[in-house]
């Protein structure tokens, strides 16, 4: 196989690993004011215990699913950096809102724990969920753009503006992210934690699995008649069976089942984008002529074999150990392991110890 | 304002502010896996306080050098496309090993050691924050050695087809001569950081708890006679008895928190002196790699050392070029009056010997004219430039990273002599100096790279390509204004955010002690320690 393919496959590779892992926290970030609000929670009290609750299940992984992300960016720069030029460039805008929504909700969840007062809480809820919902709805968004083409000139430069990425079809791959994360998110808050809010979040996963399975069906079969791949269409295929079994397996409490069917769905639907974009990398929607490929867009053969070794070295360390991580943290959480709220008053924290 | 000029400010007012909190953050981890270890090793409940105490602090900080840091990663690719073109071949491995290496490590081991208190057994959690310390180091050597590639570009070749830059030799670009003293320079700069931080929170801490205890001794004090003399007057008052139980709990309470505070003085001492040592070692480390960094210099871009002193005329061989400590007047080389000056030291520190020749500014623009202006290659010439950087940000950035730098280590220095043999110092230039021992080599570490990167003018890569050609082509000047008010904005506000939370847990200080959980003893409805 072709250097240049092998590295179409690895970046493909990454922004699955980034969509199966983020998605589910992109998930709960959403669910935030949803699963921790009114509807479901008894009072305030109740409801702030079932939001720590929540990012209690995504502390310890959430960094590290992010750095797909940042390791998918650097590889396209590594192997094709007229893709990795062409893209960050013309995406400019989108991607601006991207960073701003990851940093927000980055800090949200890392400050705010860090004070006791409702309304540092509020603001960083706020953050989270709009921090969840903007990268989720971009990136699909995005990709979909991607896929289908957007206006390149003979100098591999985007002529287009954000007003061209906002089409019909690449908005509705972002509702289908948001809506497949949503319901990616809810699983797995069902398979994290234990109490009511266990069968709440199946209950809003079946609701969000129909919506997002019909929406899914809708984009991947106008996407599969554009520019369709008989091997596309089979991963079409096991994307929806993967998303009827997770929520068959949702419905009968079957919640690792259930998580594992949202992960393939996730994984064959970003396989299905890249497969019927190679060989290209980014179409010309202005002519054919000016696609970037995997050969005019590459790096050469000599840096392409150092990054090879060092991907392979790599990579399977990299997936051990953070598997690791997950097997470490397997236990389910309940609001009793949810400790008391941290005191920030001027006294230091030694006196409160010494008057009890 | 052009587009280009934009996002030069763009890249340089995002860099810098991530560059305050990389250091701390590698600073930082090492101090807090030193304390961790030590507590395992020892089981001294001040380690565990300790290392608890400053990874909430590294916590705060690492938030914000991390989504700075992803702004990084993306900046290139969305506002110096050109750039991107011309040498991802090269430039793009180290960054994508940077996130697959590194990155992966800081993050997964740093989400370990955060929820990992009483999961995990407490060799294998110490551990973690050491991993996480070389992570920080291995994301440091990358990232510097695509950097140094733009300093000095080595292991590639010019393809006149394909019209880049294509790698050559990977193994050249990992161990470029400038990055081989580059990578030490900031490594130990950063350990100046963690030590100075250290320093100064707990410097801070320690006069704080001494002058809290002295104050509630003398209140206890005064309380015991009011309680002492209502007794006696009791028997004629009403109630007189119970004011006397009330005073006297409360005298119990304030002997308390007087002994509680008094106890915690020598906890922050030790802790001050950690860090005054680690500050002055890796000062000694900073100064001897500067100064191979100098000579390094001089050698690959000899127009950044005439730059850092404005020198206008060649200093020929056995005259001894003076460095200037201070100057007045203007340095456009016409009337630059040196205050005070150290004989021969530009030429020590660029040659190695007090009377090498140091070219001057005004030879090497004829050199540089000839060599790269003439050949009227876009990539080479920049009409808005004549291969001169902009001089006073040079010469000034340059003295003041070696001056605060140095002004840190003397801090140090001083807190060592004042903290000898058991004594707790509490007049107000402790406060002074706990404030000015972390901003110092943080602000150094600021100063050192604008003096980097703007002596580099006007090349992105030098002698390969100008920084106003390696800019997008496809974004709008409108696009790069948004950008850069939006980032402007939210670094800015977010640096308030930042500020006021580290210091609200500085002021809380360390937590009393409680024995961690073993992972035999788990209890499964027990509260996380160190959760969200
Ligand atoms: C605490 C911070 C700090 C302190 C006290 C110093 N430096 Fe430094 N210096 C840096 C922090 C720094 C830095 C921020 O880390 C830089 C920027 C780029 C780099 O490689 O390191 C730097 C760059 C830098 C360069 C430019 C390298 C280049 O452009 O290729 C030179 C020549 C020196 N330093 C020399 C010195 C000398 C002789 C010092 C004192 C004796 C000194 N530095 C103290
Ligand atoms: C080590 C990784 C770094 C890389 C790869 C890097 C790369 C670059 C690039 C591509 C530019 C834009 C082109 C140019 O203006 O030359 C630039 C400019 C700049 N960088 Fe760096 N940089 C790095 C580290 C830093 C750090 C840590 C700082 C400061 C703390 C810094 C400060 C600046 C400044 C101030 C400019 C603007 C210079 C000017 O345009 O006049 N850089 N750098
Ligand atoms: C000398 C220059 C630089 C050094 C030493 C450095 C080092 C570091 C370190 C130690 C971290 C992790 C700790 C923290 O989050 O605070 C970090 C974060 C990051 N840096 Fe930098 N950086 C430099 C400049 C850059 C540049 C120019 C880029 C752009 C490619 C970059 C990209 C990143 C990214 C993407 C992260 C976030 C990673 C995470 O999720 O932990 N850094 N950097």
């Amino acid at each position: 196989m072709e250097l240049t393919t092998v590295w179409f496959i690895l970046i493909g590779v990454l922004w699955t690993g980034y969509f199966v892992l983020e998605g589910f926290d992109f998930g709960v970030g959403m669910l935030f004011p949803v699963l921790g609000g009114k509807r479901y929670s008894s009072d305030a009290a109740d409801a702030e215990k079932r939001r720590r609750l929540m990012l209690n299940t995504i502390g310890p992984v959430w960094d590290g699913n992010e750095v797909w992300v940042l390791t998918a960016g650097g590889a396209t720069f590594a192997a094709f950096p007229n893709w990795y030029a062409t893209l960050f460039s013309g995406f400019y805008l989108p991607l601006l809102l991207i960073l701003v929504a990851l940093i927000l909700r980055n800090l949200g969840f890392e400050y705010r724990h860090k004070r006791p007062e409702q309304a540092w809480k509020s603001r960083w809820d706020l953050a989270i969920f709009w921090g969840s919902l903007v990268p989720a709805l971009l990136w699909g968004v995005a990709l979909t753009n991607i896929v289908r083409g957007v206006p390149i000139d003979a100098d591999m430069e985007f002529t287009g503006n954000v007003f061209t990425l906002l089409n019909p079809i690449s908005l509705l791959g972002g509702v289908v992210f948001v809506a497949l994360f949503l319901t990616h998110g809810a699983i797995f808050v069902a398979l994290k934690t234990d109490g009511p809010i266990r069968q709440e979040a199946r209950g809003i996963a079946t609701r969000t699995g129909v919506v997002a399975a019909l929406l899914a069906v809708v984009l991947l079969v106008t996407l599969g008649l554009e520019d369709g791949k008989t091997i596309s269409w089979v991963t079409t295929a096991i994307a929806a069976i993967a998303l009827l079994a997770g929520l068959g397996a949702n419905l009968r409490g079957r919640e690792g089942w259930a998580f594992a069917g949202t992960a393939v769905t996730i994984a064959m639907a970003v396989a299905t984008y890249f497969l019927i974009l190679f060989p290209n990398v980014m179409p010309s929607s202005t002519d054919a002529a000016f696609n970037l490929t995997v050969t005019n867009a590459s790096s050469t053969e000599y840096t392409l074999k150092v990054m090879t070794i060092v991907a392979l070295v790599l990579t399977p360390i990299v997936v051990l150990y953070q598997a690791w991580t997950y097997w470490i943290f397997r236990r389910r959480l309940s609001t009793a392991n949810i400790p008391a709220d941290v005191r920030l008053e001027l006294e230091p924290a030694r006196d409160e110890a010494l008057r009890s | 304002m052009d587009a280009t000029d934009l996002a030069r400010w763009q890249f340089a007012i995002t860099t810098v502010y991530h560059f305050l909190f990389v250091p701390i953050t590698i600073g930082l981890s090492f101090v807090v896996a030193v304390f961790h270890t030590q507590w395992v090793r020892t089981h001294n409940p001040d380690w565990l306080r300790l290392a608890k105490f400053f990874g909430k602090l590294f916590t705060i900080n690492f938030a914000l050098g991390l989504v700075t840091g992803i702004v990084q990663e993306f900046q290139f690719g969305m506002n110096w496309s050109a750039y991107s073109r011309f040498v991802g071949d090269i430039f793009g491995a180290p960054l994508a090993i940077e996130a697959l290496l590194a990155f992966f490590l800081e993050s997964v081991f740093l989400g370990l050691w955060i929820f990992g208190w009483g999961r995990i057994p407490e060799k294998l959690h110490a551990s973690t924050m050491w991993i996480v310390h070389v992570g920080t180091l291995l994301s440091a050597y990358f990232i510097l050695a695509a950097n140094s590639f733009m300093q000095h570009p080595v292991g590639f070749r010019f393809n006149p087809v394909s019209g880049r830059a294509e790698l050559t030799d990977f193994f050249a670009v990992l161990t470029n001569k400038v990055q081989l003293v580059t990578f030490p320079h900031v490594a130990f700069s950063a350990y100046m950081v963690g030590g100075g931080v250290l320093m100064g929170v707990a410097l801070h801490l320690m006069r704080r708890e001494s002058l809290r205890a002295s104050a509630l001794l003398r209140s206890v004090d005064g309380l015991d006679s009011t309680a002492t003399s209502d007794r006696s007057a009791g028997r004629d008052i009403d109630g007189g008895d119970s004011t006397g139980t009330t005073a006297a709990m409360t005298m119990t309470t304030q002997a308390r928190q007087a002994t509680a505070a008094r106890a915690d003085v020598p906890l922050y001492r030790k802790a001050a002196r950690i860090g005054a040592v680690l500050t002055l070692v890796a000062g000694v480390g900073v100064a001897v790699s500067g100064d191979l960094q100098g000579k390094i210099m001089t050698e690959v871009q000899p127009m950044k050392m005439a730059a850092a002193e404005a020198l206008y005329e060649t200093s020929p061989q056995g005259a001894g070029a003076p460095f200037s400590v201070l100057t007045i007047g203007s340095l456009d080389g016409q009337h630059a009056n040196a205050l005070i000056e150290i004989p021969g030291l530009l030429s020590f520190l660029g040659t190695g010997t007090w009377d090498g020749e140091v070219k001057g500014i005004n030879d090497l623009k004829a050199q540089y004219a000839a060599t790269y202006g003439a050949t009227g290659d876009p990539r080479l010439v920049d009409a808005a430039t004549d291969y001169v950087p902009n001089i006073p940000t040079t010469y000034w950035t340059f003295r003041l990273m070696i001056g605060v730098g140095m002004a840190a280590a003397g801090i140090a220095a001083l807190v060592l002599w004042t903290t000898r043999r058991g004594r707790v110092p509490t007049s107000r230039w402790v406060l002074y100096a706990a404030i000015a021992a972390p901003l110092l080599p943080v602000f150094g570490n600021s100063f050192g790279w604008i003096f980097t990167e703007v002596g580099r003018q006007p090349w992105a890569v030098f002698g390969l390509m100008t920084t106003a050609s390696g800019v997008s082509p496809s974004v709008s000047i409108g696009e790069v204004i948004t950008s850069m008010t939006v980032f402007t904005l939210l670094y800015g506000a977010l640096a308030v955010v930042e500020i006021k939370l580290f210091l609200a847990y500085v002021r809380r200080g360390a937590e009393p002690f409680e024995a961690p959980a073993t992972p035999s003893d788990e209890d499964e409805d027990a509260p996380l320690a160190f959760a969200y």
